[in-house]
């Protein structure tokens, strides 16, 4: 049944019939949902991996190739986590080389504004975008933990509340950066009097309360402008960052319409509160699928996957990041601890990546699920492991997606492959043709860059009606 | 005496050696941020049998670059090795990153990345030129006195080492009777502190395929028995060879001989040199300097393979030297086996002779 033939459905009213299904794949690298132990699974670090799944996804239309970012190994009470993935390239190192095999899908690198300094990291996103012909995109993350800043030369001296400080003042730096050239900076003959016009290139003095640069920079803008910016972080902060700084929120609210839709009314609330237009910024959740021929099949396969991901170890690993203690020697098919955890505040950064948050309520929520259902440890940890994800036959989840996209929930999504580097094949060989057909899905790339894929305004647009609105607060 | 054939590196930043190289090539004035034309002359190197492609780089530019006239523009090293990566199969790829204005954490797993990426054919050349608004740039203290830097750059490049080594080579076991994808005693944390920056835990980026990237360093930069190559330079052949023979008993592995070459080309190096000079001053350097014909330079390899192990060189103009040197002075050297060309599928250190260094972690356990 196409979208279109849908009963009416008052809650979820299509908005947008004509909008089309962005997708992105996220390389995540790093996490126990890439079943790295299936026989089908290649290597996780050779560059002919990252390429296949590139060029795949470049087959398929996909607007970008999106790469994960870590600055420490993870840990379990204190010992190297070692059961996921461990170990991946430098973003945009492993993008540059990307841009060279590739021509049109866009090659977003996940940087943290905490440990790098605007000069550098501003440079090094614009050298990729110039030689990838205006492709490039950057993921704004931060870190706050003494933990991973014992790795760089500031060590741990950013307070929790002044992460986003950071990263909004690092963003306007950034761009100061990226737009130091003018358009005719440069001569277009060998006969002019030299290389570069006298004050056509702005030497960028910021200074705010975290970041301070003074530089001439070495880079002019690509043919997009300068890189997109996508922003990640779910927290208040966060996502009145992204309304005032992105280009893109990749959300975590992809998997229920009634959230996707609340989140996206909050976003854009923000937005505008930002005065910028309301679907200025795109949302692209994180997601992953599970195909199959049949209904049946698809959960099957799902069921199976979930197992795949979740091991026992993996099982016990993730309730001894909760409890704070080792408890690797507990059988993952019998039952959950008697004790309570002790009382703490979880935190991603050093952990699993599972679980976050109050290891109590978390506690709570497994035993209930168990002893509710019956389930061992290994159950009940899959059971509360919610990872977004689509599951069906491709006609359905096409389907689905459209629903999503045309209800104004999201924009598109962000694809995780669970195997590499074939997980993303049958998304292509097989979901991609039926949002086509569906008129949801492009049928060629439009542009050569990433900004005309997406949508999005010129960044120079964004830029000056950001300084309009600042000009505006300044003068009420 | 060095015994083997000379190995070629070419450095292929921006225009040319010579500050008003942008006008006097063919190409625009804005080639030298043209991912056609890097890939056009990295290639160009590879085939005519470089060893080595070198690309110059620093973080900042100062305001008097800009005024003079000079590029003002330059993609960073890293981005374009690692782009050219892709493009080329024997060359070797070599960034300049000056160490004091770089994180060596991030640098580890960049340099790391290329190598993996380019399948062993990464070094990284050790840089530390002044550079005035560095530490304004950065927003940080950076080492200014000559014992400073010195240390400043040892440590740098001491951690980075360090953080290649942070994976045994093996660390990957994928054991899937157990469910665990690294075996967590092979991994270790590097946990340096010097004065100015302390590193504690392991890489993000296994080790690279040729264990550590070439380190390659000026002789006056780096203690050359801690490079894996030293560059020297000198204002004649005389101070070339004796900073030479000075660095091979300081303990340098591999010595090249850094050379800025001008050539005879559709009209005489002598021409050529006076028209670019009316436009700029082509400043000396610590490279030594030769202006003449494609046959000169052959007679001036020859002498210097007496006392290098390679020569660096350095096109005044690479859209009008990098085809002279490829055409007319790499097949001669070749076919006189005074220099050698790499071979398919080699690393960098493979065509270097450099051996693959021991892991300092398992070395540490061993004793």
């Amino acid at each position: 049944m196409s979208a279109s033939a849908r009963p009416p459905d008052r809650d979820h009213p299509i908005t947008r019939p004509t909008a089309t299904v962005h997708l992105g794949v996220f390389f995540q690298g790093v996490n126990h949902h890439t079943v790295w132990s299936d026989p089908r699974s290649g290597s996780q670090t050779d560059f002919s991996s990252f390429r296949r799944l590139a060029e795949t996804a470049e087959r398929g239309l996909f607007d970008a190739f999106f790469l994960g970012e870590g600055l420490r190994l993870r840990e379990t009470n204190g010992a190297l986590h070692d059961l996921d993935v461990v170990g991946r390239p430098d973003a945009i190192t492993q993008l540059s080389a990307l841009a060279a095999v590739t021509s049109r899908i866009g090659l977003v690198a996940t940087q943290n504004t905490t440990y790098n300094d605007p000069a550098d990291l501003a440079r090094r996103l614009a050298s990729l975008d110039v030689l990838s012909g205006g492709r490039a995109a950057w993921n704004v993350v931060t870190t706050d933990n003494a933990w991973t800043g014992a790795n760089f030369r500031r060590g741990g001296y950013l307070d929790h509340a002044d992460r986003y400080v950071r990263a909004a003042e690092f963003v306007r730096a950034a761009r100061a950066i990226w737009d130091s050239f003018a358009d005719d900076a440069i001569a277009t003959t060998t006969r002019e009097p030299s290389w570069s016009r006298p004050g056509a290139i702005t030497p960028v003095a910021f200074s705010g309360a975290t970041v301070s640069t003074h530089v001439t920079p070495t880079v002019p803008r690509s043919p997009q402008g300068h890189p997109v910016i996508f922003q990640a972080g779910d927290s208040p902060a966060g996502r009145t960052f992204a309304a005032e700084h992105a280009d893109v929120i990749f959300s975590s609210h992809g998997s229920d319409l009634d959230d996707a839709l609340a989140f996206a009314r909050d976003v854009r609330r923000r937005v505008a509160a930002a005065g910028r237009p309301r679907d200025d910024v795109k949302i692209l959740p994180g997601t992953s699928f599970v195909l199959g021929d049949t209904e049946a099949e698809a959960r099957e396969l799902a069921t199976w996957l979930v197992r795949e991901q979740i091991s026992g170890a993996t099982a016990l690993s993730i309730l001894s990041h909760i409890w704070g203690e080792d408890l690797s020697q507990l059988d993952p098919d019998g039952p959950l601890p008697d004790h309570d955890p002790a009382p703490r505040e979880l935190s991603r950064t050093r952990g699993t990546g599972a679980a976050q948050g109050d290891p109590a309520g978390l506690a709570r929520r497994l035993r209930s699920h168990a002893e509710e259902l019956g389930l061992s440890i290994r159950e009940a940890v899959i059971a509360t492991d919610r990872r977004p994800a689509f599951v069906g036959t491709p006609s359905s989840v096409a389907d689905r997606l459209v629903r999503f996209v045309r209800t104004g929930a999201v924009d598109g999504f962000n694809v995780s492959p669970w195997l590499v580097p074939d997980g993303l094949d049958e998304v292509v060989d097989r979901l991609v043709p039926e949002l086509q057909e569906r008129a949801a899905y492009p049928t060629e790339y439009v542009g050569t860059t990433l900004r005309e894929h997406l949508g999005l305004r010129s960044s120079r647009d964004v830029h000056g009606a950001r300084d309009a609105i600042q000009r505006t607060v300044v003068g009420a | 005496m060095s015994s083997r054939p000379l190995v070629l590196a070419v450095d292929l930043d921006g225009s040319g050696a010579h500050p008003a190289a942008w006008r006097a090539g063919s190409d625009a004035p804005d080639a030298v941020l043209d991912p056609a034309v890097l890939r056009r002359r990295v290639l160009a190197a590879e085939n005519g049998g470089f060893t080595l492609v070198t690309l110059d780089d620093a973080l900042t530019t100062t305001q008097a670059t800009v005024s003079s006239g000079a590029v003002a523009a330059r993609l960073d090293g890293v981005v374009r090795a690692a782009f050219v990566s892709q493009l080329t199969t024997r060359v070797g790829l070599a960034p300049r990153v000056d160490p004091r204005g770089a994180e060596p954490f991030h640098l580890a797993a960049q340099l790391a990345s290329l190598d993996i990426a380019s399948l062993g054919r990464a070094g990284w050349v050790v840089g530390d030129a002044d550079q005035p608004g560095l530490a304004d740039a950065i927003d940080r203290v950076v080492p200014e006195l000559p014992a400073d830097r010195e240390l400043e750059v040892a440590d740098v490049v001491r951690t980075v080492r360090r953080l290649w080594d942070s994976w045994e080579d093996d660390a990957v076991i994928k054991d899937v009777a157990t469910g665990r994808y690294v075996d967590r005693d092979r991994i270790h944390d590097v946990a340096v502190t010097t004065p100015t920056f302390a590193v504690a835990g392991a890489s993000i980026t296994p080790r690279p395929p040729q264990g550590h990237v070439v380190v390659i360093a000026p002789d006056t930069v780096l203690d050359p028995a801690t490079a894996d190559v030293s560059l020297v330079g000198g204002a004649d052949v005389a101070e070339v060879v004796e900073r030479a023979v000075a660095a091979r008993g300081a303990g340098a592995p591999r010595v090249l001989a850094d050379v800025e070459v001008l050539l005879d080309a559709d009209t005489s190096c002598a021409a050529r040199l006076a028209a670019l000079d009316a436009d700029a001053e082509w400043t000396p350097t610590d490279a030594l300097r030769f202006v003449g014909s494609p046959f000169g330079l052959l007679l001036l390899a020859e002498q210097l393979a007496e006392a290098v192990d390679g020569i660096r060189l350095h096109p005044a103009v690479v859209g009008t030297d990098l085809p002279v040197l490829t055409r007319f002075v790499l097949p001669r050297l070749f076919a006189t086996r005074i220099a050698r060309a790499p071979r398919l599928a080699q690393t960098l250190r493979g065509a270097l002779d450099l051996p693959r260094p021991e892991n300092v972690f398992t070395q540490e356990e061993a004793a």
